[in-house]
């Protein structure tokens, strides 16, 4: 078996309609938006806790998650907000989670590295570096037992996405391990953007260079795919995806790109330059495709103004929406979700019935 | 308790083994994942012949990787599966605590009621087989900690049945406090199909002079006592509480209303304990009805031991008991 596979990742670019690729280039200049006025918002102490921006890093989500289908179980790490966006999880849920109100996605009790939204089969940005690729390979597990035992007769993967960081942690391996001996149709992508906090991938990582080793190790088909452009990660995802949920077992994706901000807000950057910083901006994704799509006559740049306009204005009804939105009442919200019985901390209240539980919903209005 | 009606006596092993495959035919959705559960038939032979009824798709074989299996049940259980997940013993399962304490129990509250997480941990607990200090860990006094998980820890076959079906069918995550010491234990049990609700204690011997509360394995040494003290004319109620998390107050108030002396007995560390969590939750609901204060058993405080001598020195013991039964009844 063949653990790089060269052949899939030098075929030719599929042709992207220029109305998907339209697409895209909203869906990335709205997460730039969500992630600026995110900024914006932290400074003005309207988000507290720690705030992990996706800057820079737009078409990995948008990219990976535009190969999938929507009832393909996602799940990511701590910097979240691009692929609940991408994922479609609706900004005002995002941004009012973020200010800690009722109306966010998860009511307030996750916050920026704990979104989840079970509408989109988005499973939750998980805070422990590597902790969420275990659960990603009992994501994919059940699509397969659905399918095998269950009887569903529908064939899913997982896209389980996961920092550089997280390749030095037990859990990743455990996690490839079991998704390789059980035939799980997992696909681990690794979004390379080369510093875990401030601990570059040289100085944290062996065999930095060349990451296949990492996949050929549990015998999975490696791919890789350049992060800055979004057309080349949906390529080459699109592949992946599609093979892995003919095959069902697992793969390892490496997509290489960059952040432009800290790895928190708090993070003064003092391990790497401004121009390397500039380097990588000078590359960016969105006027990467903006400029293909001019060149192509797809977008002239009132159109592009007229998107700029309608991102901010989306943003801008969230920020609205999350100011509006109250705050959670701790006399309901305290307690509740925290089993699904509401014993409380001194004992049971009333005996449990045998539960058949259905999670809640996000909430639909402030 | 329904046990009094059972006509035929089964191990302990056999009672889990019974309530897991029960509730695999009833619902699809269970699986049972573990170390050696399918081919090797389970390393204490509590998944005997599981492999043969259900297929490798439902009973599982993993590799030694704690933290890996268990934040696949987590995963598996977020999707609307039922995984039982074994740990061989609990004390592995420390490698595991990102999964099981830190993501399972939260899962639900972090998500706003969003994704809940019907997961079975379940495994042997405590030590008494001396196995050295990293093998011997009763978790109970640390995991009680967490809000989020029910923490179940039966004493008979008969409970360990019933409680384990209502565990498997919990929409929370549920961890099952086993014994290897008692695996072998027999016990009445119906043949007929039951269930018992967490958070619901039982009285395992009715006494009026002092209350003896304690939580899986040292019921039995409880029970021991209470037969002693008995010959002396000391009658001890013992109660089992079956579950930690819900803990039954309750029960244990009532009865401490009647007798006004109490001794927990807890095989895990005296530090921040189930032992002391009963005995603070005591003195804030029934100080008025106390005659003296709450005593503890509990391990002592190290590490365990290997020597046979210095772990049974180590453990609560039916003599430790008795001892603080007249202690607290001021007899000596």
């Amino acid at each position: 078996m063949t653990m790089t596979d060269p052949q899939a990742v030098s075929q030719p670019v599929e042709r992207v309609s220029a109305k998907t690729r339209l697409k895209w280039l909203r869906d990335m200049m709205l997460i730039r938006e969500f992630e600026l006025r995110t900024m914006q918002a932290y400074q003005e102490a309207k988000i507290g806790g720690f705030c992990h921006v996706y800057i820079g890093q737009e078409a990995c989500a948008v990219g990976c998650i535009a190969a999938t289908n929507p009832d393909d179980p996602v799940i990511t790490a701590y910097r979240d907000h691009g692929h609940a966006l991408a994922r479609g999880m609706e900004a005002r849920y995002a941004m009012a989670e973020m200010f800690g109100k009722i109306g966010g996605c998860a009511k307030g009790k996750g916050g920026s590295m704990h979104f989840f939204d079970k509408r989109t089969h988005f499973y939750g940005g998980h805070a422990i570096v590597g902790g969420q690729t275990p659960i990603g390979a009992g994501l994919a597990f059940a699509t397969r037992y659905e399918n095998e035992v269950l009887g569903q007769g529908k064939k899913r993967v997982t896209l389980c996405f996961l920092g550089d960081g997280a390749l030095n942690q037990g859990a990743l391996h455990e996690a490839m391990n079991l998704c390789a001996i059980l035939d799980l149709p997992c696909i681990f992508v690794v979004e390379n953007n080369r510093y875990s906090m401030g601990t570059s991938i040289e100085r944290g990582t062996s065999m930095a260079d060349d990451l296949s080793t990492k996949a050929a190790a549990y015998g999975m088909p490696y791919f890789q795919a350049d992060g800055m452009d979004v057309c080349a990660v949906y390529n080459v995802m699109k592949r992946v995806v599609d093979r892995m949920r003919s095959e069902q077992r697992p793969a390892f994706v490496e997509i290489s790109t960059y952040r432009y901000k800290g790895h928190s807000m708090s993070d003064p950057q003092k391990y790497r330059t401004k121009d390397e910083v500039s380097e990588y901006e000078a590359n960016d994704p969105i006027r990467r495709l903006a400029d293909a799509l001019i060149e192509a006559g797809s977008l002239n740049e009132d159109g592009f103004k007229e998107l700029n306009q309608s991102v901010r204005d989306e943003v801008r009804d969230a920020i609205k929406w999350a100011e509006q939105s109250p705050e959670p009442d701790p006399a309901t919200e305290l307690y509740s979700d925290v089993v699904t019985e509401p014993f409380g901390a001194y004992g049971p209240t009333s005996l449990p019935e045998m539960c058949e539980h259905e999670p809640g919903e996000a909430p639909e209005s402030p | 308790m329904g046990a009094a009606v059972a006509t035929r006596q089964i191990q302990f092993r056999e009672a889990i083994r019974e309530a897991m495959s029960e509730e695999m035919r009833r619902d699809k959705r269970v699986f049972l994942m573990g170390e050696e559960v399918a081919q090797y038939q389970g390393a204490y032979k509590v998944s005997q012949g599981m492999l043969d009824e259900f297929g490798e798709k439902r009973v599982i074989d993993v590799p030694i990787s704690e933290n890996g299996f268990a934040g696949l049940g987590v995963g598996a259980a977020m999707m609307g599966l039922r995984p039982i997940i074994e740990f061989m013993s609990w004390s592995f399962s420390l490698v595991a605590a990102d999964q099981i304490l830190n993501n399972a129990p939260k899962m639900l509250y972090m998500s706003g009621g969003q994704f809940g997480c019907p997961v079975v941990f379940r495994g042997n607990d405590g030590a008494g087989g001396q196995l050295g200090s990293t093998h011997s860990w009763a978790v109970e006094g640390l995991f009680a900690n967490v809000p989020g998980l029910r923490i179940v820890i039966p004493s008979t076959p008969y409970d360990a049945k019933g409680l384990l079906k209502t565990a498997i069918r919990c929409d929370d995550p549920v961890f099952f406090l086993e014994s290897e010491r008692m695996l072998g234990n027999k016990g009445p049990v119906p043949e007929e199909e039951y269930l018992i609700p967490f958070g619901k204690a039982d009285i395992k011997r009715a006494g009026g002079d002092c209350t003896l509360v304690s939580f899986g394995r040292p019921v039995h040494f409880c029970l021991e006592a209470a037969e002693k003290l008995a010959e002396e004319g000391i009658e001890c109620e013992v109660i089992d509480g079956r579950t930690i998390r819900p803990l039954d107050m309750d029960t244990i108030i009532e009865s401490i209303r009647k007798t006004n002396y109490c001794v927990v007995v807890d095989q895990s560390w005296p530090f921040g304990s189930v032992a002391s969590e009963v005995a603070t939750q005591i003195y804030e609901r029934a100080m008025d009805h106390l005659d003296n204060r709450v005593y503890r058993v509990c391990s002592d405080d190290v590490p365990a031991p290997y020597s046979k001598n210095l772990e049974q020195a180590m453990l609560p013991n039916p003599g430790k008991i008795i001892k603080a039964v007249r202690q607290a009844m001021y007899l000596e």
